[in-house]
């Protein structure tokens, strides 16, 4: 029901301990998680230390709540999927990752329909607790791409691969056929 | 083989595993039409990869110095036994050796930095200011600060 990852760079056992401690309270509840680190033991979870990405996809489209730390690839394919996330954002003061970049992620991402961030364990319970009330049915529509930033950025890129300039573009697949 | 008995660019796309590849993925289709190659650390990869090649590299990044130069060669490798007319990037690390070494072949170069730097350019992104012909960051604020571009974003 509940799928957590926490990426397979870096272990973040902030996350992962809170998560855990809100599964033993909430034992109907099975909880899944990726932990990225084979060293730690949880008790009322199952993990797993690394999924293939097709297999960490099956597990992420069955889940009806994600809980992650505040990693694009993990936002993305939440957007993408319609599922709601609720994310902790890793800190470098508790050696969680190399800088604070993720604050600034999770803060961003926000704006999106399907994100929630809980930035320690007693914000995590509560947004858990919330969704446990509603027995984790919360209709979620997946967040289509922003068209009006996406077809620009691109553009860009399609026109630098063909090697022709952005006044081009509508052309650049002839003028680079022509080049040749 | 010259570049020119090729009938359509050969694009290499650099990308660690993880949210640089779900970012590559996201903007796979300003690639239709070119041969693509993929290069990243995730060797499950290929699982998704539906139009293209799929090569894997070490991950690495500037606190574990011998993986980072292990990536840099096999990257080296992947860059000249491919030559590539273009060579793209998400991040992080091996992005910019790829670059630095398509640089030297007079492939082109774009370091696109993830959208998860929402207050300023990573480090990569910042080290291939001074060697890719463009670096794009995703956000409008980063890119006036930084002497990046900003040109859009996934999200």
């Amino acid at each position: 029901m509940i799928f957590a990852t926490v990426g397979t760079q870096l272990p973040f056992r902030r996350m992962l301990h809170a998560l855990d401690d809100w599964a033993g309270s909430n034992p109907g509840v099975p909880v899944l998680a990726q932990t990225g680190d084979g060293q730690c033991a949880f008790h009322h979870m199952e993990t797993v230390e690394h999924l293939g990405q097709r297999e960490f996809r099956q597990r992420f489209k069955a889940a009806k709540l994600i809980v992650a730390h505040a990693g694009m690839g993990t936002i993305l394919s939440a957007a993408e999927l319609g599922k709601p996330i609720v994310l902790m954002p890793r800190r470098s003061e508790f050696g969680e990752h190399r800088n604070d970049h993720q604050l600034d992620t999770a803060q961003e991402m926000m704006r999106l329909s399907n994100v929630t961030v809980a930035n320690d364990a007693e914000a995590l319970h509560e947004t858990l607790d919330w969704y446990a009330r509603y027995a984790f049915e919360v209709e979620m529509m997946p967040i289509q791409p922003d068209g009006a930033k996406l077809e620009p950025l691109l553009d860009v890129i399609r026109t630098f691969v063909w090697g022709g300039h952005e006044e081009q573009q509508q052309v650049s697949s002839n003028n680079a056929a022509r080049s040749l | 083989m010259t570049k020119h008995s090729r009938q359509k660019p050969v694009v290499l796309a650099v990308s660690s595993g993880g949210g640089h590849w779900v970012q590559m993925q996201h903007l796979a289709p300003a690639f239709d039409g070119t041969e693509v190659h993929y290069a990243t650390t995730d060797s499950t990869a290929a699982d998704r990869v539906r139009d293209g090649h799929v090569h894997t590299y070490p991950d690495a990044n500037k606190d574990t110095p011998l993986r980072l130069a292990l990536c840099a060669l096999r990257l080296a490798w992947i860059v000249l036994r491919l030559r590539p007319d273009v060579v793209i990037s998400t991040g992080a690390a091996g992005g910019f050796l790829a670059i630095r070494v398509a640089r030297l072949i007079g492939a082109r170069t774009m370091f696109i930095d993830s959208i998860a730097n929402a207050r300023s350019l990573s480090i990569s992104a910042r080290l291939s200011l001074d060697v890719a012909d463009r670096v794009l960051s995703q956000w409008p604020a980063v890119a006036d600060l930084s002497g990046a571009e900003y040109r859009g974003a996934i999200i």
